[in-house]
């Protein structure tokens, strides 16, 4: 064997070992967790409800219900035209701290073809509700702390320059970039007949001396039957929301405004299963030669109601 | 210390006889005329009873038990407060705005139709007379 084939050889198998590193340790790091966590809800899930905005990225401004918390696994595929496809998946947690108070926490990861699946990492986000009754446009303050990697693909948010040139690297490149950033939100969001109107308004930054990344989102959405029917149903109207969510990014501090920035546009929908879960879906498509040409979305909640009152003597 | 008294007493006493007052249906006197005097418009409906009962056991039966009699920590609905003293008005503007500070979140998420079956649902019950919180 000469010495060229014997360090291809070499590289082919420190290729493979490294995917086998990396597989075991997202199903260590990631999967092992979810799946516990999985079974633990479905333990406890019981008789809980969900009916939540069928939004992906756009936050609304109602918050958790005190005590009750939802578990949700949100997916994105996508493929950039001279990359892979890819699904970025990240599991979250929300506990309705008190009624004016949501905290979050979120575990990320991705699986790209012809490449690896890797976690990528973790945020815990906060939203506060300043004003404590209902207006026609409702402010909620959020703020989020993020210690991610550069190989993350769950598009979250989308802000400053972000685009599918973002996620064409290499999986093994792309997580070497570690990212601790720093995101602030204006959520605005108003209820009327039905309707849910949500606006954001997004600032990111790169606590690694990097400049302010700014972005939007907006969304709309309405169920199919504002009254409850009377009856025991599945599949009637108001289990069902339906609406349409914009986001994009708008350039950075030195360079503010839609110039290089990439934005998307998609119908959504999702159903109130019974047993409390709630099943969203939602194809969006990339505004210009900037973003990924289509993004399917794809998520799962379950909605467990006072989680501490179940630990308690005589809870159901 | 003894001279500095008064003062701490007013700074205990002050928000103990604000929660106080907000736990016992001090929510009421916020709410303004117009919400008042709103009526459901399906009072007396049983279609809508039945419906605001289904959203009442999937929204509020985990606070308020599953037949409005209240649980440890969160109040009945069968109270006299809520069948007699608090018009329909008053608990859609509940429902609408919340009671942020006690816990109660606004359910201004659901639609009013939902809202008000709700309330009817909530005022066919009638059964005040077994609980008086």
């Amino acid at each position: 064997m000469t010495s060229r084939a014997k360090a291809a050889k070499v590289r082919l198998v420190q290729s493979v070992a490294t995917e086998l590193q990396l597989e075991k340790a997202y199903r260590k790091t990631f999967m092992k967790p979810a799946v516990m966590l999985g079974l633990f809800v479905i333990f406890l899930a019981a008789g809980c409800t969900a009916q939540e905005r069928p939004y992906f990225v756009t936050y609304s401004h109602e918050m958790e219900e005190p005590g009750n918390l939802e578990i949700e696994v949100f997916n994105a595929v996508g493929k950039p035209p001279e990359g892979n496809r890819f699904v970025g998946s990240n599991v979250e947690f929300e506990f309705g701290a008190t009624a004016w108070w949501t905290t979050e926490f979120y575990l990320d990861g991705q699986v790209t073809q012809h490449d690896s699946t890797i976690f990528t990492g973790y945020r815990w986000e906060n939203r506060f509700r300043p004003l404590l009754r209902e207006h026609w446009i409702n402010p909620v303050i959020y703020m989020e702390f993020e210690n991610i990697n550069g190989g993350d693909k769950t598009l979250r948010e989308v802000v400053g320059h972000d685009g599918k040139n973002d996620l064409i690297d290499p999986n093994a490149e792309a997580r070497t970039e570690k990212k601790r950033e720093m995101e602030l939100k204006l959520i605005l969001g108003s209820n009327f007949r039905g309707w849910n109107i949500s606006e954001n308004i997004i600032a990111e930054k790169n606590l690694a001396n990097e400049p302010w990344e700014f972005g939007y989102a907006w969304a709309v959405s309405r169920p199919l039957n504002l009254a409850a029917s009377a009856h025991n149903c599945t599949f009637c109207g108001e289990k069902f929301q339906a609406g349409v969510e914009m986001y994009g990014g708008l350039g950075d501090r030195h360079s503010f405004g839609t110039s290089q920035t990439s934005h998307y546009l998609g119908p959504l929908i999702n159903w109130a299963a019974p047993n409390g879960m709630t099943l969203s879906f939602s194809p969006q498509f990339g505004l210009n030669d900037y973003s990924i040409p289509r993004l399917y979305r794809f998520g799962v909640s379950y909605e467990i109601d006072q989680l501490f009152s179940r630990f308690h003597r005589g809870a159901r | 210390m003894i001279k500095r008294l008064p003062l701490v007493l007013l700074l205990v006493l002050l928000p103990a006889a604000w929660l106080f007052g907000v736990a016992n249906g001090g929510w009421l006197k916020n709410v303004p005329a117009q919400d008042h005097e709103k009526i459901s418009p399906y009072r007396g409906q049983a279609d809508a009873i039945a419906a605001g009962r289904r959203v009442f056991v999937d929204r509020c039966s985990h606070c308020h038990g599953e037949n409005a009699e209240g649980t440890k920590k969160r109040p009945p609905l069968r109270s006299e407060r809520v069948q007699q003293q608090a018009t329909e008005g008053d608990l859609h503007w509940l429902l609408v705005n919340g009671n942020m500070r006690k816990g109660m979140p606004s359910w201004a998420k659901l639609p009013d139709q939902q809202l008000w079956q709700v309330i009817t649902y909530l005022k066919s019950l009638q059964d005040w007379g077994s609980a008086t919180r």
